[in-house]
């Protein structure tokens, strides 16, 4: 898994009926420090995140298993919503920026 | 797999339920002589790892989601399978 930031939304009206009522979104990918790393790529979201939040996402295959038994075709797949990041015993506020 | 040491953990309320009573650890992936080797990622971990642990890290699901779950089929990419003790390079 890794970090991302959300950027935005996607709106696509049409597209495969599996992915029928789930929320795209628009994610940065983050390194440990929760900088820019990586180009933007776009994510379905299991978890009810939000604009600005820092989230992390599964990749591959394992993207799918949130949503069994429905199969939705996914390969990058928001987790998690972080609250907070403890590193090298620093402690790193995440939701803040 | 690939070696790593822990750097960190996360601290997560909403998250997906298989991820419930799991740790999720910050590693930095690191060559066998310790020297950083790319950008961190996140891994449950399955050894109780501590930070500044070096560990072995799978990066294949069904592994990762059986070893720190019980079970496979979580989305789960990537585990904490071990802590290392030494590694040593032929010479």
């Amino acid at each position: 898994m890794q970090f991302a930031r959300v950027l935005g939304t996607v709106v696509a009206t049409v597209k495969s009926e599996a992915l029928e009522g789930r929320k795209l979104l628009v994610i940065q990918p983050l390194d440990g420090e929760l900088n820019h790393k990586g180009r933007p790529m776009v994510a379905i979201d299991s978890v009810g995140a939000g604009k600005g939040e820092v989230v992390f996402w599964c990749r591959g295959r394992e993207a799918s298993f949130p949503f069994l038994p429905s199969e939705v075709p996914s390969d990058c797949t928001i987790v998690g919503i972080v609250d907070s990041v403890f590193l090298d015993s620093r402690f790193t506020t995440s939701q803040s920026g | 797999m690939i070696l790593a040491r822990v750097v960190g953990n996360v601290v997560a309320t909403q998250k997906d339920p298989r991820y419930e009573g799991g740790r999720i650890m910050v590693v930095r992936p690191i060559n066998p002589d310790g020297s950083d080797a790319g950008d961190e990622l996140l891994a449950l971990d399955a050894v109780d790892s501590g930070v500044g642990d070096m560990v072995v890290v799978v990066r294949e699901g069904w592994s990762a989601s059986t070893t720190s779950t019980g079970s496979p089929g979580a989305a789960i990419d990537s585990a904490i399978i071990g802590v290392v003790d030494t590694v040593e390079e032929f010479s």
